[in-house]
């Protein structure tokens, strides 16, 4: 039993976060060059926006927003298969979060639900266990999303679904790997960024040595970070210390959770029911070569992506032509520059998934900036 | 009449409970008429005739809450708190209630009686009545259990509370902490397996808005933060007056267990809905009295100034941190989802 109380960690104390924004400022102030940061995850940037942290950093600093929404790079013909499926006889489509607010070609899985479509958002993918069971009449389809933190639960759900014959559990597997988005983002000419922080929790699960390439194929710092305000602020500080000090290297500043293996128990799991694909196609970056993962052949009798395979067409499906998600999932776009941002595009009617989901760039400008 | 369920020979809902013959007669009788009795339901006429002097409020709202039971009351306390509440903060005296129930066959005779009674006690607390009401039952499936609708009529003893009366200058003060309700629905829903005395913030907020009246305060806004929360009551202020309002986060009353289930699903306090926490806006002069009045009452001795309407920023809430930085503190959006990771 957790205490709930346990889960504020108090990592907020404003004197901590003053003293290193003074040291922040001092530091860099020594420093000539551009110091651009990208945080790769969308949880970061809610983080910085949240609490105001872009407001307590020098001139020199700059945060570049990264691809690692979730949400946010689903195309819009992974959506689509989604609002196929929910569209079926019998069939429970089950997702997490605010997936069920992403605008496909044909409207959001919410749009689909209120023309009576079965789709429930869940907490907890093992929730989906007690709808199947609860159902057994009906098909339940798992619309898996998420990167490397989020993989192990959907193993796990395959896992207890297999011991326990539950024969109406199928699942729609779009998980993503992180590194080939970084990859993707540093190949792009126009990418300024020359420094990472690293999402905590996908290290949690894949290690620090997920890193490592990063750092020794682009020669940037990469601090893996917690996404308290403290941790944020103490992981800028290292960046600017390793950038006086011109090295880039590996460092974990959230170190309560991260090793340099992370949990291989949870690979193991994750390998065990799932594989690498050849490609997937990202919103913003476009197909991107091993940088998603798809059920192995020996578990087809829950791929849904077969099953259905008649039904869900695999033609691309761009944004639209106003929405500038891409450029701003690779970086070199910031929400402001985009002409529909806060005007054709808002949370409530939102064009581009980076407006739509809690963890987008968009809706941290919208909600937040500005004051 | 009530021995048939007293006795639990018949343990649910069923639909010739709605059918305007002898078993719904039974029902409304033994249940509905033994909770709220009063002689002006008693009457049973078609309408209940009331006496109302000077200006009166009149309001209405429907419930429906999934699981009908939380920690800290359930769908009726809700029902009849909310409307109440609703007429207490527009200074109006709570006086007259109509309560409607849509119920679900098959819904469960001892379940709808302790809703009903806990409906006749929260009424006690500000010596409401229930005077007139409908039942219908629907068919399985065509319901989530029970809804309940509650209409209310009170009469203004305090005038001109209203969202276009901000003033630059006010100050802003919340009567508790913030976010209980909300989370405390969450983690009934979600069968949390959390250690946690959290409870609804539920609660009738009649007898101190009774205080503040008695005490002559000059009121310009008040309203019960229930669905959006603190953050939807300061943006619709802020619109409404046109002007800006300022608070500090570092006093505004949260609960540890509401901050660490926030830090869970990635909400925020200000987002969640509360159901007996309430915000005014009174001159900067008088607050620190009208926080001392709120105090006396049980649940709220957490009450606080949070803020100050200011000319700035029109029409929008800016959040100060405690490290000085500051944001927009913006309407939530839909539905409230978990984040994802």
């Amino acid at each position: 039993m957790i205490e709930l109380k346990q889960l504020y960690q108090g990592f907020r104390d404003p004197d901590t976060i003053n003293n290193l924004s003074k040291e922040i400022h001092r530091l860099a102030n020594g420093y000539s060059g551009k110091i651009n940061i990208m945080e790769v995850c969308g949880g970061h940037t809610h983080t910085i926006m949240k609490y105001g942290l872009n407001q307590l950093l020098p001139s020199n600093i700059e945060f570049v927003h990264g691809p690692g929404c979730p949400v946010c790079v689903m195309p819009k013909e992974r959506i689509d298969h989604a609002a196929i499926l929910a569209s079926q006889d019998n069939v429970i489509l089950v997702t997490l979060g605010d997936m069920i607010r992403v605008p496909g070609s044909k409207g959001s899985l919410a749009q689909f639900r209120a023309k009576g479509c079965d789709i429930r958002p869940i907490y907890d993918p093992l929730d989906t266990l007690t709808i199947a069971r609860e159902n057994p009449d009906k098909t339940v389809i798992f619309f898996a999303i998420g990167f490397e933190t989020s993989t192990p639960m959907t193993a796990v759900l395959i896992e207890q679904a297999e011991s326990q014959n539950i024969d109406n559990l199928l699942f729609h597997i779009n998980h993503v790997l992180v590194p080939p988005a970084i990859d993707a983002v540093m190949a792009d000419p126009q990418a300024t960024v020359n420094a990472f922080i690293g999402p905590a929790h996908v290290s949690v699960i894949s290690g620090a040595k997920l890193y490592r390439h990063t750092v020794e194929q682009y020669a940037t710092p990469v601090v893996v970070a917690g996404f308290e305000p403290v941790d944020v602020m103490e992981s800028i500080l290292r960046i600017v210390k390793q950038k006086v000090a011109d090295v880039a290297e590996l460092d974990v500043q959230y170190s309560r959770a991260v090793s340099e293996d992370g949990n291989v128990h949870a690979q193991q799991k994750v390998n065990k029911y799932m594989m690498v694909r050849p490609q997937f196609r990202w919103r913003g970056l476009g197909p991107l070569a091993d940088s998603a993962l798809m059920l192995r052949p020996e578990y087809a009798h829950r791929n849904a992506e077969l099953i259905y395979a008649e039904k869900l067409d695999v033609a691309d499906i761009d944004d639209h032509k106003a929405c500038q998600c891409g450029d701003i999932l690779r970086g070199i776009a910031k929400p402001k520059d985009c002409k529909v941002f806060g005007r054709g595009c808002t949370p409530e009617s939102p064009l581009g998934s980076c407006m739509v989901s809690s963890e987008g760039a968009c809706n941290a400008y919208y909600r937040y900036n500005g004051v | 009449m009530s021995q048939a369920f007293d006795n639990a020979t018949e343990k649910s809902v069923q639909l010739s409970h709605g059918g305007g013959g002898k078993e719904m007669n039974h029902l409304i009788k033994s249940i509905f008429f033994k909770a709220f009795n009063n002689p002006i339901l008693a009457n049973e006429e078609d309408a209940a005739i009331v006496n109302i002097e000077g200006q009166a409020a009149f309001t209405t709202d429907s419930f429906t809450v999934a699981p009908l039971f939380f920690a800290g009351g359930n769908i009726g306390k809700l029902a009849v708190a909310g409307t109440v509440n609703d007429l207490a903060m527009m200074g109006a005296e709570p006086q007259y209630l109509s309560c409607s129930f849509i119920i679900e066959e098959g819904f469960p005779i001892r379940q709808l009686k302790e809703i009903v009674d806990t409906m006749a006690k929260e009424l006690h607390k500000s010596c409401t009545r229930v005077v007139c009401g409908d039942t219908k039952v629907v068919p399985k499936g065509c319901a989530d259990g029970l809804f309940i609708n509650t209409s209310g009529v009170g009469r203004i003893l305090k005038p001109n509370i209203s969202v276009k009366n901000l003033q630059v200058g006010d100050a802003i003060i919340v009567s508790g902490d913030i976010g209980r309700h909300g989370a405390a629905i969450l983690m009934a829903r979600e069968g949390l397996a959390l250690e946690s005395e959290l409870t609804s913030d539920c609660a009738n907020l009649w007898p101190i808005v009774e205080q503040l009246i008695a005490a002559n305060i000059d009121i310009h806004a008040m309203r019960d933060a229930t669905r959006g929360g603190l953050a939807a009551v300061l943006n619709e202020w802020a619109v409404a007056s046109n002007v800006g309002i300022n608070v500090e986060e570092s006093l505004i009353p949260v609960s540890d267990e509401v901050k660490g289930l926030c830090e869970l699903y990635g909400f925020e306090p200000h987002d969640l809905a509360n159901e007996g926490t309430f915000i005014l806006a009174v001159p900067s002069d008088i607050a620190a009295g009208v926080v001392e009045i709120i105090q006396r009452y049980g649940h709220c001795h957490q009450a606080a100034i949070i803020g100050r309407v200011d000319a700035d920023h029109q029409g929008k809430v800016v959040l100060k941190t405690p490290w000085g930085s500051s944001r927009y503190l913006d309407l939530p959006h839909g539905e409230l989802l978990p984040r994802i990771c």
